[in-house]
């Protein structure tokens, strides 16, 4: 497979005050055209920071080194109609729609917008296509939909108003961070179903960023797991949950309550997920790790290729099929 | 511990206008044992866990905790204090919940000064033990909130809930905030001091895996009406209502495929939201 976009070693700093702050470390990520990527992690991971520096909308005084490829583009060197050409082609969805839709314009507005400044096209051809872009994400009469004001909307039918905006641009990659953990699990399945139906229709490839990792399994292709700014792990999504290789993973995966039986007690992951910036040097993990050595603590680990996939853990091989989750804390 | 329950609901009814927004709920909760109210948005779970804790004052039925009622407002200051000994709660959101200007220590020490007086040494004392409860050091204790993770907050929220000594805590979305191994973090902590004091949960949540783990009992609400009540391991594993039976559906697993269940199961009876 050729890949669509190619990340590699990305890293970013962040302006914060008079500091930088680094929140992602040599990132590498590889999507294929009409793949679907999960990114899992925890809170401050880097999974938005990596989707944001795909769409290039990291804010200002970021500073950004590696490189962002996408269909044999170098992203990072875009700028004016480039840029917007490159940001129609790449679709972000983020996790709450009512703070990235204007409350005081009318869904037609909203919806018309980007089409009309990419394309070009008249106001009642915009209208035509958003109405059709509502009727493919399973909204029912989609011309009233179109005069009414986001406030009129509940938080799934916004969502998926949401999505069928972000598909008016005819994208190539859609870039959903977080957007169905807002909604209740019943809507998630509805809006999960149809973006998958979408998806595979067009062949969209999808980064699908989510903090629960058997929803990336269950919709995605393979699964990334990020740590403390890092990648620590790239799978195939159906092998990750059973057979993990970074003992991060590992530990993600018991930590979560089982819906089928009740633990005595859960294996939690003492200590707290860190950033990139309060990490330690060597094995970011390493602190939190059952299986650290001084080898992990004094050096950087590589990221290597293991069992069809990548890991960065330099005992992955050594602790295959042997790893358990966190300790009972 | 005696087997008498620390909280019967019966009947418990509330309008909000024209809306009903919980009707004929009804529940017994024996000492040390937990009880879970499963819902989504709008399913009156959350107008439930204000009505136990005296937020909300029901249109009809009865609440008694601890064989005495509140379904009425309190009299006067002292029985306010009485009940707030009886129940307390513990909100979803960490950040919104605790004064940005007080210490996990100065919150928990007032609550303690509230309603059990004694000197502050003796406070200190118990601040430190209920602090140790929750697995917080006394640095953390001392920092403000601004400063502390989003779990070192729910833990200084469970504290603070706790040092009234109430016989029964309400969790209302409690862990939903938090981040997957910090959840189990806390979760473990709340099994600990179930087990260590007796103490009784009602857990409000959406998330069935949460409340396999930390309920015995549960109950189901679909737009203000318990469709299905009884053990948790049973009405997960063999649920016998469709909204239940959608609700377990909706959980992803290995080999979930999203579908359009709505449609499927229920057919027009929930509109789509």
């Amino acid at each position: 497979m050729t890949s669509l976009l190619q990340v590699r070693d990305l890293t970013v700093q962040l302006k914060i005050g008079a500091d930088l702050r680094e929140v992602l470390t040599t990132v590498n990520l590889e999507i294929a055209a009409g793949e679907a990527m999960g990114l899992v992690g925890e809170s401050g991971s880097g999974k938005s920071m990596t989707a944001k520096a795909i769409a290039r909308l990291l804010p200002d005084g970021a500073t950004v080194s590696g490189s962002i490829t996408f269909d044999g583009v170098d992203v990072l060197a875009l700028s004016g109609a480039d840029l917007r050409a490159h940001r129609a082609q790449v679709a972000v969805v983020f996790q709450d729609p009512r703070a990235h839709i204007n409350p005081v314009r009318r869904i037609d507005d909203f919806m018309g917008e980007s089409l009309r400044i990419l394309s070009d096209v008249s106001k009642e051809e915009a209208s035509r296509r958003a109405a059709d872009a509502l009727e493919e994400v399973g909204i029912d009469n989609p011309a009233k939909r179109l005069r009414q004001y986001p406030h009129e909307l509940s938080g799934g039918m916004l969502q998926r108003v949401m999505i069928a905006t972000a598909l008016l641009s005819e994208p190539r990659l859609l870039l959903a961070d977080e957007c169905t953990t807002a909604l209740d699990v019943t809507t998630q399945a509805e809006v999960m179903a149809i973006m998958d139906e979408l998806r595979r229709d067009r062949g969209l490839s999808m980064l699908f960023i989510t903090h629960d990792l058997e929803l990336a399994g269950a919709v995605c292709d393979r699964t990334c797991v990020m740590y403390a700014g890092q990648v620590v792990e790239t799978r195939a999504a159906s092998v990750l949950h059973g057979d993990p290789l970074h003992p991060y993973s590992a530990a993600l995966v018991d930590a979560r309550p089982d819906i089928n039986s009740t633990a005595d007690r859960l294996l939690a992951i003492p200590g707290r997920p860190l950033s990139a910036f309060e990490a330690p040097s060597g094995c970011r993990f390493a602190p939190r790790c059952g299986y650290s050595t001084d080898d992990c603590t004094s050096h950087e680990q590589e990221w290597l290729e293991l069992a069809g996939g990548q890991v960065r853990c330099g005992r992955a091989a050594e602790l295959r099929g042997t790893l358990r989750g966190g300790a009972h804390v | 511990m005696s087997d008498e329950p620390v909280l019967v609901v019966s009947g418990l009814r509330k309008v909000f206008g024209a809306q009903v927004a919980v009707d004929d709920v009804n529940f017994e909760l024996l000492p040390g044992k937990s009880i879970a109210i499963v819902g989504e948005s709008g399913s009156g779970k959350t107008t439930v866990a204000r009505m136990i804790v005296g937020l909300e004052r029901p249109t009809a039925g009865t609440i008694t905790a601890c064989g005495r009622d509140r379904s009425k407002p309190a009299r006067n200051g002292a029985e306010r204090k009485s009940r707030g000994r009886e129940v307390q709660i513990v909100f979803q959101d960490p950040y919104s919940s605790l004064d940005p200007r007080m210490s996990g220590a100065a919150l928990v020490d007032e609550v303690l000064r509230v309603h059990h007086g004694g000197d502050p040494e003796q406070r200190g004392r118990r601040v430190s033990e209920l602090a140790g409860l929750v697995g917080l050091d006394e640095r953390q204790m001392n920092a403000l909130p601004r400063a502390l993770s989003g779990g070192q907050r729910q833990r200084v929220a469970i504290a603070r809930a706790l040092a009234t000594d109430p016989r029964v805590l309400i969790l209302d979305e409690s862990v939903a905030a938090l981040d997957v191994s910090i959840q189990a973090q806390v979760l473990n902590v709340l099994a600990d001091i179930r087990d260590q004091r007796g103490i009784s949960y009602v857990l409000i949540s959406h998330d069935l895996a949460v409340v396999r783990q930390l309920t015995e009992e549960a109950l189901v609400m679909q737009r203000g009406v318990v469709v299905e009540q009884g053990p948790t391991a049973d009405l997960l594993d063999h649920p016998k209502h469709p909204y239940t039976q959608l609700l377990r559906a909706s959980v992803p697993g290995p080999g979930w495929k999203p579908q359009r269940m709505r449609e499927r199961l229920l057919g027009a009876e929930v509109p789509a939201s």
